[in-house]
């Protein structure tokens, strides 16, 4: 059983920055854990924290933003297929992901822990990342059920894209497992071939 | 209209396929090791599930294990804790399970193959991006998430959208001292790090065809690091003569039957790609990375790009990325100083990458101020190494034969890269912090690995080597 998922408003947190990989998002030594909880802590790790365990200047350690809804770069996720990365965007409370462009693994990851990817044109995202500089209390709205990304500010929006299958898992809290074990007749048949 | 290799073995697989939904798709074998599994299994046991097909389920432990003196137990309490889980979990289970001390322990994208496992037609996943490496048999293998890990246990099916299809071509007779390292590390930097996202790739041409098996999977591997889904190569001669005789690989009759399915895996002549971009081999160097993702590479007399020349948007990531490796704009790559050498991973730890290193370092030796680790893919690689008098190479060289694991490739085990120092790595991922926080990593060969581990700095093996000396 996943998350229910419909509908979120937030202030967001930006991070301009593209190609973001999965091992910066939640580094390898982080990954001894045989549970899927408490990762939020390490997410982006090296980049919040020097050696010392210091804050460093990033985002996360920025008091003027905060919010349920993280827009980053081009290709967000690339890289390893670490669940884990989704893990501790959630972790950390993170509802939803907007980027311009998403790894493939990482957006199915994302998907299976209730973790919405909001893929938009890269001019509506350079729109949400000067909003939101020009006024860290900016809110963004997103709509699953309609597919419609909004910056609440100034109401210029953008629909996105999402499986339809994966929208119905989403928004009723759907288990993958369950819809394959509906075919478990089938699958049996394919084996005795 | 004529089908696709890729579509081809998709088609078989699939058990169920309606409109709107993604395709269930059958899968032959699920591999899985110690980091990504532990979470499937306590996801089974909440469910009340089984694994549906333990026997086509194949378990290693290569993330966290140390590549020295494996007998002793592991000292690291979180990594010996996650070895056990996996070793509990299989038993639980029913799972086969090659850990430490197994004769067919190793990285599992290494011993899939050599077992005889990975073969043509086949569908193959793991909780591994690196899964792609199977495809090099003409075989449909990508890496899955922890949740689709849970769900292949519990169904031995994976719910799954087709992607696109691309076709990669290259033809042409590769320079000497150039190969199938540096034929992927151009590729990607020609494309990009995101410019194979969405697609399955088809590698082709006369200069794949050219390639062995070790060399094939070492293309298909860093399909990931464009972003594809999977990458796959049409199973030919070359393959067939690999997959015979291996451990698991069908015998008598069985081999004849699945030979003559085998040969009918290609892309028809009139099959249709979404895209089909093509390189020459001749404009390919001994490639080396300089940034922070394996997009940034260049050949090794090259000058780092200056930030000016870069995109507009992406100009700020570029100067923060050549900032992390302490590079200038222009800077030329030969001759920077190195601090370690790492050869191995599931790129390039396989016999072929071994003799091949083995070869060059004959008669040579290491610079002074370079550690150098050599890390075979797994017990049967190390073995053989050791047969073919490889490991007394190394050591006369000054490198002595580590033990089979993913090493250095990701810092998860004892081999780390200091902070700050620079590393010529054969792995797959130059990612900040990668092979251990603030390391730096340079992405090249085995042989430019092995030419920079015997002068300290990076340099183009061409220099080092006369033509006929990489012959035979
Ligand atoms: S060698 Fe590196 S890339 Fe390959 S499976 Fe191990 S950690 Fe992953």
């Amino acid at each position: 059983m996943t998350k229910i998922f419909k509908h979120v408003q937030s202030t967001v947190v930006p991070l301009p920055i593209e190609n973001i990989d999965t091992d910066q998002i939640i580094p390898a030594r982080f990954l001894k854990a045989t549970t899927r909880e408490g990762f939020g802590n390490n997410l982006f790790r090296d980049w919040r924290y020097d050696n010392q365990e210091n804050p460093k200047d990033f985002v996360l350690n920025h008091p003027t933003y905060s919010g349920k809804v993280l827009v980053a770069g081009k290709n967000f996720g690339c890289g390893s297929s670490r669940e884990h990365a989704a893990w501790a965007i959630v972790d950390y409370g993170f509802d939803v992901v907007v980027s311009s462009f998403f790894a493939d693994i990482f957006k199915g990851n994302a998907l299976n822990n209730g973790l919405l990817p909001v893929q938009v044109s890269d001019a509506f995202l350079a729109k949400i990342f000067e909003a939101v500089f020009a006024d860290p209390l900016t809110q963004v709205d997103v709509d699953l059920e309609n597919q419609v990304i909004t910056i609440a500010s100034t109401g210029e929006q953008e629909s996105f894209e999402i499986n339809a299958y994966k929208k119905a898992c989403l928004i009723n809290g759907y288990d993958d497992i369950d819809y394959i074990l509906s075919h478990k007749a089938e699958i049996e048949a394919f084996e005795a071939k | 209209m004529g089908q696709t290799l890729f579509d081809k073995i998709w088609d078989a697989h699939v058990v169920s396929s309606k409109e709107g939904f993604p395709d269930v798709l059958y899968i032959d074998t699920h591999f899985i090791h110690e980091v990504t599994s532990p979470q499937a299994f306590d996801g089974l046991r909440k469910a009340g599930r089984k694994v549906l097909r333990p026997n086509k389920t194949v378990a290693t432990a290569d993330h966290n294990v140390p590549t020295w003196e494996q007998h002793l137990p592991i000292k690291e309490e979180l990594s010996r804790f996650q070895v056990e889980t996996l070793a509990k979990n299989c038993k639980e289970f029913g799972i086969e399970f090659y850990g430490l001390g197994h004769p067919y322990q190793g990285i599992v994208h290494i011993i899939g193959p050599e077992l005889g496992i990975t073969r043509p037609g086949g569908t193959y996943v793991c909780g591994d991006s690196h899964t792609s490496t199977h495809g090099a048999f003409g075989a449909i293998a990508f890496g899955i998430g922890t949740s689709q890990v849970e769900q292949v246990l519990a169904t031995q099916c994976l719910l799954q959208s087709r992607p696109k299809r691309m076709k990669i071509e290259v033809n042409g007779k590769l320079q000497f001292g150039v190969g199938a390292k540096d034929i992927i590390l151009y590729i990607i930097s020609q494309i990009t790090a995101a410019g194979g996202t969405g697609y399955a790739v088809e590698y082709a041409g006369d200069t794949i065809r050219s390639l062995s098996m070790e060399g094939r999977m070492t293309v298909c591997n860093m399909s990931i690091e464009m972003g594809a889904r999977c990458g796959l190569i049409a199973p030919d001669e070359t393959t067939f003569n690999y997959v015979k005789g291996r451990e698991f690989a069908p015998k008598g009759e069985e081999w004849d039957k699945a030979l003559a399915y085998w040969e009918t895996l290609y892309s028809d002549e009139d099959a249709q790609f979404d895209k089909v971009l093509s390189f020459r081999a001749e404009d390919i160097e001994p490639m080396i990375t300089y940034g922070t993702n394996p997009g940034m590479g260049i050949g090794v007399t090259q000058h780092v790009p200056a930030t000016k020349d870069i995109d507009a948007t992406e100009q700020l990531s570029y100067a923060n990325s050549l900032k992390y490796m302490g590079l200038q704009d222009d800077q030329l790559m030969l001759g920077k100083e190195i601090d370690y050498v790492f050869i191995g991973s599931c790129t390039n730890a396989r016999i072929e990458d071994l003799r091949q290193v083995a070869k060059f370092l004959k008669g040579r030796k290491k610079a002074d101020n370079v550690t150098v680790w050599v890390v075979p893919g797994s017990k049967q690689v190390e073995q053989q190494a050791i047969a073919e008098g490889l490991d007394k190479v190394f050591e006369a060289a000054g490198i002595p034969l580590r033990e089979p694991g993913c090493s250095a490739c990701l810092a998860m085990n004892e081999d780390k890269i200091p902070a700050g120092k620079y590393c010529v790595s054969t792995s797959n991922r130059n990612f900040e912090g990668r092979q251990g926080p603030n390391s730096r990593t340079f992405l090249a060969s085995p042989l430019t690995a092995a030419a920079a581990a015997v002068t300290g700095r990076i340099t183009d093996i061409r220099e080092l080597l006369q033509e006929e000396e990489l012959v035979g």
